[in-house]
């Protein structure tokens, strides 16, 4: 219960120190102090948050740092090492091309990571400014932006790379361009759909009685308002950005070898899931699971420290 | 209302048009030309030039769009070269297929995720909610077809109760005869559109709970399934027409992956072959054909839902 009443707490935190800043004569940096305070205290009074965080810290420490610990070759083929069970040399066995899979993990887990965190970033990026735009300055201008907003999202374009495997060799940045091109729709449509009510404010319109020009009130009180709902939704991009990587991988558009993503190893262990080689299959199944976990932790943890309702979340 | 629905179905008109312009422009984006793809690497440059004399792709770009999209709405979705049939027939062939898979798939979800998140609100956060969290959370972060490579693992490989494939005769009589195989797609679509509902079905039944009309209900010495049948049942109903609506893309993608998975004879199957041989005529025909499904999804979902929650005021 206390964690309910705390959580409603900061809520009303939120406002009010979104609403006290403006007026302050260094409104910004007060406002955006705040913001990352409230995220702060989120993390450490929110166990789940936290949980998520720490989770997330171990996988990066693994990929990031394990391989000086544990290097590898994940380079050459090595005939001589094909489908090792696990073993004291290889803790979790070889893959067919003779790669160790422990190791292979650890840089399968630096591009899965990479991706997910730039596709949030990138997607959150865009889709704030589109949102904010289309509801500040309404009318016509938001309904065509919402209309192409509908338009992509109806389209099945996660199908369509089905055929670009085909044509197009995915490199780490193609890879991150085409899930960030389909990550933006989301947080343009919450952020417009805040933007709307935000707008409204009563100190919108003071800056706006005070001369102050669109762009300083979109990106000085808007878009610092809307920061909630952003840092939430970029933690689910995250998770979610790392799942479709993988389901892209298993449709075929995924980094050619020598490099690894997790679902390039889950893709290629599936050929052997009758001849019994479980480490080739689950240890990276298993990894996609802890790290869109942890990431789906740390985003329904701050949803509840920070109050933000997302809409199907 | 009625004001608000003309407008909604204004709107979905003009996506749907929006739909035929990006796929149209994505067709012509193609690496090489439409030609190319169909009469292959080694045509010469007269036979491209005759192939696009013939079916007019030598016209202005939007004299193209006018005659794709008058086929469109006559239904026409497009014609096959490799397979030698129009998609149309494809799509109509299959779909039986997909309406046993998706259909049933979609029920199932539905009778479990309802009352397992009512149950959840109710017992919140006890040990059922967090079972139920639990799981729901382990199967919305797993990529689908891990999840079905795991029950094709357990209940195929390992017990040898249930086959690894689906019905592999094309026809819906043909899937109809082997159940037993049915049963493995069925249910990994059913667990992940559960996951997929499951979340929301419990913070819609918890809003529903703290209602003023729960309280009465209690007030008046109605039993505790009394309440949840006849008060909370009924008014969860209502977002769930349009969480289904919404949930549309998403349960198709799913779909897609459970027929590559199981190689089960349906559209996402058809469509995947296709993408692979690059047979883009299906590829661009059932592009349309399911964002026309995604639209009307949506607009179905709010047009159901303005009717069905007299509450909502539009303006």
């Amino acid at each position: 219960m206390t964690d309910r009443d705390d959580s409603r707490l900061l809520g009303s935190l939120t406002v009010a120190a979104g609403q006290a800043g403006p007026w302050d004569a260094d409104g910004h940096a007060v406002r955006q102090d705040a913001a990352w305070r409230m995220i702060l205290r989120a993390f450490t009074e929110n166990r789940l948050a936290l949980t998520g965080l720490i989770m997330v810290v171990a996988v990066a420490l693994f990929c990031f740092v394990g391989p000086l610990l544990w290097p590898t070759d994940q380079v050459h083929t090595n005939a001589l090492l094909v489908n090792k069970p696990p073993s004291a040399q290889h803790p979790l066995g070889t893959t067919n091309l003779g790669y160790d899979v422990l190791g292979r993990l650890m840089v399968g887990g630096q591009s899965s990571l990479l991706v997910g965190i730039a596709v949030a970033v990138i997607a959150t990026g865009f889709g704030v400014v589109y949102g904010v735009v289309a509801g500040y300055f309404g009318g016509p201008v938001d309904s065509v932006l919402m209309r192409i907003v509908d338009v992509v999202l109806a389209v099945p374009v996660v199908y369509l790379f089905i055929d670009l495997a085909s044509e197009f060799k995915p490199t780490l940045l193609l890879l991150i361009a085409v899930l960030a091109l389909l990550s933006w729709l989301g947080p343009a449509r919450l952020v417009r759909g805040e933007t709307l009510s935000l707008r409204v404010r009563e100190y919108v319109q003071a800056v706006r009685i005070m001369g102050g020009r669109s762009g300083r009130i979109i990106f000085r009180h808007l878009v610092p308002n809307t920061m909630g709902t952003i840092t939430v939704n970029a933690t689910f991009q995250v998770a979610d950005a790392i799942l479709t990587l993988a389901v892209l991988s298993y449709l075929g558009f995924s980094l050619p070898p020598p490099a690894a993503t997790w679902g390039g190893m889950l893709q290629d262990g599936v050929n052997f899931l009758y001849d019994g080689y479980w480490w080739e299959i689950y240890p990276a199944g298993l990894m996609i699971v802890i790290t869109v976990v942890a990431f789906n932790f740390i985003g329904d943890g701050l949803r509840d420290s920070l109050d933000v309702r997302l809409q199907r979340r | 209302m009625t004001g608000y629905i003309l407008r909604r179905i204004g709107q979905a008109v003009i996506v749907l048009l929006g739909v035929t312009i990006l796929v149209f422009i994505l067709q012509h984006l193609l690496p090489g030309s439409i030609a190319r793809a169909i009469i292959g690497p080694r045509a010469s440059a007269a036979q491209l030039a005759a192939f696009n004399r013939e079916y007019g792709l030598d016209r202005a770009l939007p004299v193209q769009y006018f005659s794709f999209l008058n086929q469109v709405v006559h239904g026409n979705l497009g014609y096959s070269f490799k397979q030698n049939t129009s998609v149309d027939a494809i799509v109509l062939h299959d779909l039986p297929n997909d309406i046993v898979l998706v259909g049933t798939s979609l029920v199932l979800a539905l009778l479990i995720a309802i009352p397992l998140g009512i149950a959840q609100a109710v017992r919140r956060n006890k040990l059922t909610d967090y079972t139920a969290t639990g799981v729901s959370f382990l199967l919305y972060s797993m990529p689908a077809y891990l999840l079905g490579l795991l029950l094709i693992s357990v209940f195929a490989v390992n017990l040898r109760l249930l086959p690894a494939e689906a019905p592999q005769e094309p026809t819906i009589a043909g899937v109809l005869s082997d159940p037993a195989g049915l049963v493995l797609p069925i249910a990994t679509l059913t667990l992940v559109t559960c996951a997929l509902f499951s979340r929301y079905m419990r913070s819609s039944a918890i809003e529903s709970l703290a209602q003023d009309y729960i309280r009465t209900a209690r007030a008046k010495g109605l039993g505790q399934f009394a309440i949840l049948s006849r008060h909370l049942l009924r008014n969860s109903l209502i977002p769930v027409v349009t969480l289904v609506g919404i949930s549309l893309p998403g349960i198709l993608t799913f779909g897609l992956i459970v027929e590559e998975l199981f190689n089960f004879p349906g559209i996402g199957l058809a469509y995947f072959n296709a993408a692979v041989n690059g047979d883009y005529p299906v590829v661009f025909g059932v592009t349309v054909l399911v964002a026309l499904a995604t639209v009307a999804g949506n607009l179905f979902a709010d047009v159901a839902y303005a009717i069905l929650d007299p509450r909502v005021r539009y303006d």
